[in-house]
C-alpha cells in the first residue's frame, strides 16, 4: 500500500530524512520508534502530503502522494495529532462533522447523508452524552477521543497517528489504543504510528520501523527489533527486555544507573 | 434581516426635519414603478429629503457597516485572534492613505472610476504586510505583538494622513472626516461604488466559513482534512482588506465596527462561522446604520464624526475583551 524509497528530506545543510526506504502493507499496525530528533514526525509529515520531500518519493496504492490533490488524499488519509484538539467552544458534534470536510462541494453538501457516519463515529467513541458539550468543558483524555472520532467520521483507509499518547494518563493511553486497534480490526486498515512508548508500540504493532538520525535502523516483529543491543546502539538506554507474562509481546526494563558503553548512542 | 429592514425605516424617518414612519413607508412604496401614482400626500421637497438624501445615506450606513464587520470576521478567522479588526491592524487606516491621497490631490479619476479603491486596496494591503512583518518574530506571530504593531502604524498613518490633509489646504473637517470617519454629503455615487464589493464580498467569505472552522482547530489540522491552508487564508485576507479599502474610500476610518459586532454575533450564536459571517454582515449593517443616525442627530443640526460614536461604543468593548482574554480565556493559548 505504501512505497517508500530513497526518501530526502532536507532543512538548511541538516538532513532530517536520508535514504530512507521501507514498505507497509495493507492490514499492516506499523510503529515507527525511535531517538528525539529521528525524524518521525517529519516522516509522518511526508506521508500525508503536508510536508513535501526533497528527494525520493512516497507511493500511496502505487500513486505519488504529490499527484493527489489535497481533498483527494483527504479522503482516504487521516492523521490523528499529538497533543489533541484545541480546547475551542465548538460542541464535540460539530467537530466530529469536521471530519466530513474532504467530502463536502464548496457548499458544504455532501452526494449522500453522510449522518449515519457520524452518529457510529460518537458511539464507538462513547462520545453520545457528551455530544453538544463545547470542547473546551472536556478533559485531555475525552479531547482525544473527540479526536480520533474526528477521524473515524472522515472514513480514511490509512490513519496515521502522530505520538497520539502523549499527554494522556496510561488508563487513556491504552483506552485509545485499543479503539484505534479494535477500529483497525473491524474495517482492516492500515495504521503507521510514531509511539514514545516502546512498551506499548511492542503490544500494538505488528512490526516496528526504527529511525535513527533519518535513516532506517532496523525494522521487523518487536520480537526481532526490540533487543538490548538496539536499545543500547539508537537510544544509549541500558535495559532487560523481557516477554510479556500474558502477551508474550517483548517488554523493556531499564537499568537505572548502569554506565553508557556505547558512545554512538542517540541525543 | 426583520431587525436590520426596521432599522432603516426608522432611521429614515428620524432627522432634522421629522417625519412619521407612515408618511416615509409612502414615499418609499411610491418609488417603486409598479405602485400607481395617485394620492400624494407629500410634497417634492419631502421626498427628495427622503430619496437623495437619507436613503441614500442609510444605505451606504448599511453597506459601509457590513463591508468592516465581515472583514472583521474575516481577520479574526484567519489570524486566529480576536483583537484582529480593520481599524486594529492599521488596514483601515493603510486605505485611507492612499483614498485621501487621490481624493485631496484631486486624481480621483486617474484610472477610471474604481481609482480610489483600487488605491486604497494596495496601501491597506501593504499596511497589512508591515504590521504582519513588524509583528513576526522566528516565525510566531503573538496576539499582543499584532496588536501593537497594528497600534504603531496606524499612529503613523494617521499622522502621514494629516500631513497631507494641511498640504492641500484642506480645512479641519477633512482630516477629522479621514481619521474618524463620515458618512456626511455622500451620494448614491458612493451607494453605486461600495454595493459590487459587498455582493463579491460576502459569497466568497460564507464559502470559506467552513474553511475558517478548520482553522480554529489549528492549521495542522485543516490540512489534514485536504484543506488547502495558504490559499484560504491568501483569499480571505485579501478580501478583507479589499471591504475594508471599499468602506475606508467612501467612508474614511470607521473604527471598532469589525472588532465589536463578531464577537457580539460569537456570544449569540456560537463559534460557528458559517452563522458568524453571515450575521456579521447584517449586524454591521444594523450597528453602523444605529451610529450614524446617533452621529447626525445627537447634536443636531451639528453632526458629529461616525467614527466617535464607534469608537465610544468599541474601545470600551476591545478593553473588556482584552481583560477577559488575559484572565478567563488563559487556557485557550496553552495548545496549539
Amino acid at each position: 500500500m505504501i512505497e517508500v524509497r530513497q526518501l530526502v528530506r532536507q532543512v538548511g545543510n541538516q538532513r532530517i530524512l536520508d535514504q530512507l526506504s521501507f514498505d507497509v502493507k495493507e492490514g499492516e499496525i506499523v510503529g515507527i520508534i525511535g531517538p528525539n530528533g529521528a525524524g518521525k514526525s517529519t516522516l509522518l509529515g511526508t506521508l500525508s502530503g503536508v510536508i513535501r520531500a526533497d528527494e525520493g518519493q512516497v507511493k500511496l496504492r502505487g500513486r505519488l502522494v504529490s499527484d493527489y490533490g489535497r481533498r483527494e488524499l483527504a479522503r482516504w488519509v487521516a492523521v490523528l495529532q499529538q497533543g489533541g484538539l484545541a480546547p475551542a467552544a465548538f460542541t464535540v458534534r460539530q467537530v466530529v462533522e469536521m471530519g466530513r470536510f474532504p467530502f463536502q462541494n464548496w457548499l458544504g453538501d455532501e452526494t449522500t447523508d453522510s449522518g449515519a457516519v457520524i452518529e457510529r463515529a460518537l458511539e464507538v467513541m462513547q462520545l453520545k452524552e457528551l455530544a453538544n458539550r463545547q470542547l473546551h468543558q472536556l478533559s485531555g483524555g475525552e479531547r482525544q477521543r473527540v479526536a480520533l472520532a474526528k477521524v473515524m467520521a472522515q472514513e480514511p483507509k490509512l490513519i496515521l497517528l502522530d505520538e497520539p499518547t502523549t499527554y494522556l494518563d496510561i488508563g487513556y493511553q491504552m483506552q485509545l489504543l485499543d479503539a484505534v486497534r479494535d477500529w483497525q480490526r473491524r474495517e482492516g486498515l492500515t495504521v503507521i504510528a510514531v509511539l514514545h512508548d516502546l512498551n506499548l508500540a511492542s503490544q500494538y504493532c505488528n512490526r516496528l520501523i526504527v529511525l535513527q538520525r533519518g535513516g532506517l535502523a532496523a525494522a521487523g516483529s518487536p520480537q526481532d527489533v526490540l533487543t538490548p543491543e538496539l536499545l543500547r546502539e539508537v537510544y544509549g538506554a541500558a535495559a532487560v527486555v523481557l516477554p510479556h507474562p500474558l502477551t508474550g509481546s517483548p517488554q523493556l526494563l531499564l537499568n537505572p544507573g548502569q554506565p553508557n558503553s556505547n558512545e554512538k548512542g542517540g541525543t | 434581516m426583520l431587525l436590520l429592514g426596521a432599522s432603516a425605516l426608522v432611521s429614515l424617518s428620524i432627522g432634522s426635519a421629522g417625519f412619521p414612519l407612515a408618511k416615509v413607508w409612502g414615499i418609499l412604496v411610491h418609488q417603486l414603478p409598479f405602485m400607481d401614482q395617485s394620492a400624494v400626500e407629500w410634497t417634492k421637497l419631502e421626498e427628495a429629503v427622503i430619496v437623495q438624501v437619507r436613503l441614500s445615506r442609510v444605505l451606504l450606513a448599511m453597506l459601509v457597516g457590513a463591508c468592516l464587520a465581515l472583514a472583521g470576521a474575516g481577520f479574526q478567522g484567519v489570524l486566529r485572534n480576536p483583537l484582529a479588526d480593520p481599524y486594529t491592524l492599521g488596514v483601515a487606516s493603510g486605505s485611507s492613505i492612499g483614498a485621501a491621497f487621490l481624493i485631496l490631490f484631486g486624481l480621483q479619476h486617474v484610472i477610471g472610476l474604481w481609482s480610489v479603491p483600487i488605491v486604497a486596496f494596495s496601501t491597506g494591503l501593504l499596511t497589512m504586510f508591515a504590521v504582519f512583518w513588524l509583528a513576526r518574530s522566528q516565525g510566531a506571530m503573538g496576539i499582543e505583538t499584532l496588536i501593537l504593531s497594528g497600534v504603531v502604524v496606524q499612529a503613523f498613518l494617521s499622522a502621514f494622513v494629516s500631513y497631507m490633509v494641511s498640504l492641500s489646504q484642506g480645512v479641519v473637517n477633512e482630516v477629522l472626516f479621514w481619521l474618524m470617519g463620515s458618512l456626511s454629503k455622500r451620494n448614491w455615487g458612493h451607494v453605486q461604488l461600495l454595493l459590487p464589493f459587498v455582493i463579491v464580498g460576502v459569497p466568497i467569505l460564507v464559502a470559506y466559513a467552513r474553511h475558517l472552522n478548520l482553522l480554529v482547530m489549528g492549521e495542522r489540522h485543516a490540512a489534514h482534512l485536504g484543506m488547502r491552508v495558504e490559499r484560504t487564508k491568501v483569499t480571505v485576507l485579501v478580501v478583507s482588506t479589499l471591504l475594508t479599502a471599499a468602506a475606508v474610500s467612501v467612508s474614511g476610518v470607521v473604527g471598532f465596527v469589525g472588532l465589536v459586532v463578531p464577537h457580539i454575533i460569537r456570544l449569540l450564536v456560537g463559534p460557528d462561522y458559517r452563522l458568524i459571517v453571515p450575521l456579521s454582515a447584517v449586524g454591521g449593517a444594523i450597528y453602523v446604520l444605529w451610529a450614524d443616525t446617533l452621529a447626525r442627530t445627537i447634536t443636531s443640526p451639528k453632526e458629529i464624526q461616525l467614527g466617535i460614536v464607534t469608537a465610544f461604543i468599541g474601545a470600551p468593548f476591545f478593553a473588556y475583551l482584552l481583560k477577559r482574554r488575559k484572565t478567563g480565556m488563559r487556557e485557550e493559548t496553552g495548545h496549539d
